[in-house]
């Protein structure tokens, strides 16, 4: 059964492994996410067409630095990802676990970077269900209301990203992903780019648009 | 058929679709500093739309990979602009 390991193509190595499906299970997974984020977006559109003022003083608020940064970590992170994958199918197991730990510390510097801009909002009084949101009324906690579910929601995955990522790495390093069977290792990849691509609309609709 | 090659991106390309999608977040940041008004929502999506076709293609291989999971994404972009328009429709005309 397990003779085909020397197999260099894509194809299955044997009779119980279907890449193919594989990947499309993990597309699947990522348009029920892309709708759940994608509702979210409507929600935000409407909230902004009734209550443009408020959403516009409100955004105002938010550290454009901050934003710009953590763009550009997952930018970054996002390609270091894909090189990764290019690694694993050269077979250069070194540089693919070297680019995978890469991505993980552009992780953390991302959650880093959320986590001290969420505290200043904190200090400021600006969290969900807080006094001072509510004194400033309907619009304003609207916009800071789905500020913090959206990033919020965008940084759990951004864990979870990680955790699947940590898995690839000890799955590389057992032999488990490898030049001839790397399905997996794409599957992390593609749930990475995802919240990249998530990101790359949170950014502009958040931080910048006032 | 197509799976029997599997398509290698190399290093470079990535490079260059880093600094590709580096440089349109710079323009976009830029855009919207100048004060465009209700313009520049507009441009800024417009921006995050190229943005985020680079990283499907790219990035995410829907370019190199079979067709049916460009056909699969199309369909889901689709059903979701269809859902945004029609939520727009009601809305814009409610009041």
């Amino acid at each position: 059964m397990m003779e085909s390991v020397e197999h260099q193509s894509h194809t299955p190595a044997h009779a119980h492994r279907d890449d193919t499906a594989s990947k499309i299970g993990m597309w699947l997974f990522i348009f029920t996410e892309i709708l759940l984020f994608g509702g979210m977006f409507i929600v935000y559109s409407v909230y902004r067409f009734n209550n443009p003022t408020a959403f516009h003083i409100a955004g105002e608020e938010l550290d454009d630095f901050v934003g710009t940064l953590n763009t550009i970590i997952l930018l970054i992170s996002s390609m270091t990802v894909a090189m990764s994958i290019t690694a694993i199918q050269r077979g250069n197991k070194k540089h693919a676990v070297l680019l995978l730990y890469a991505t993980l510390a552009l992780g953390i510097w991302f959650l880093v970077n959320k986590y001290f801009e969420w505290g200043v909002k904190f200090e400021h009084g600006l969290y969900p269900g807080s006094e001072f949101l509510h004194q400033l009324g309907h619009g304003d906690t609207m916009f800071f209301g789905l500020y913090f579910i959206m990033t919020g929601l965008h940084a759990l995955h951004i864990i979870v990203g990680m955790i699947f990522l940590a898995w690839i790495i000890v799955y590389i390093k057992k032999g488990r992903v490898r030049q001839d069977k790397f399905i997996m290792h794409e599957n992390a990849g593609l749930y990475w780019h995802l919240v990249d691509l998530i990101w790359i609309f949170l950014f502009p609709l958040f931080y910048l648009i006032h | 058929m197509s799976e029997d090659k599997h398509h290698i991106s190399s290093y470079s390309s990535q490079i260059w679709i880093l600094v590709a999608l580096l440089i349109l977040t710079i323009f976009t940041v830029a855009i919207t500093k100048v004060n465009l008004g209700p313009i520049s929502v507009t441009m800024a999506m417009i921006i995050a739309g190229m943005k985020a076709t680079l990283v499907l293609l790219y990035f995410m291989h829907l370019k190199f990979d079979q067709k049916i999971y460009r056909f699969m994404v199309t369909a889901v972009l689709v059903l979701f602009f269809a859902v945004l328009l029609l939520t727009f429709f009601d809305y814009y005309f409610r009041h």
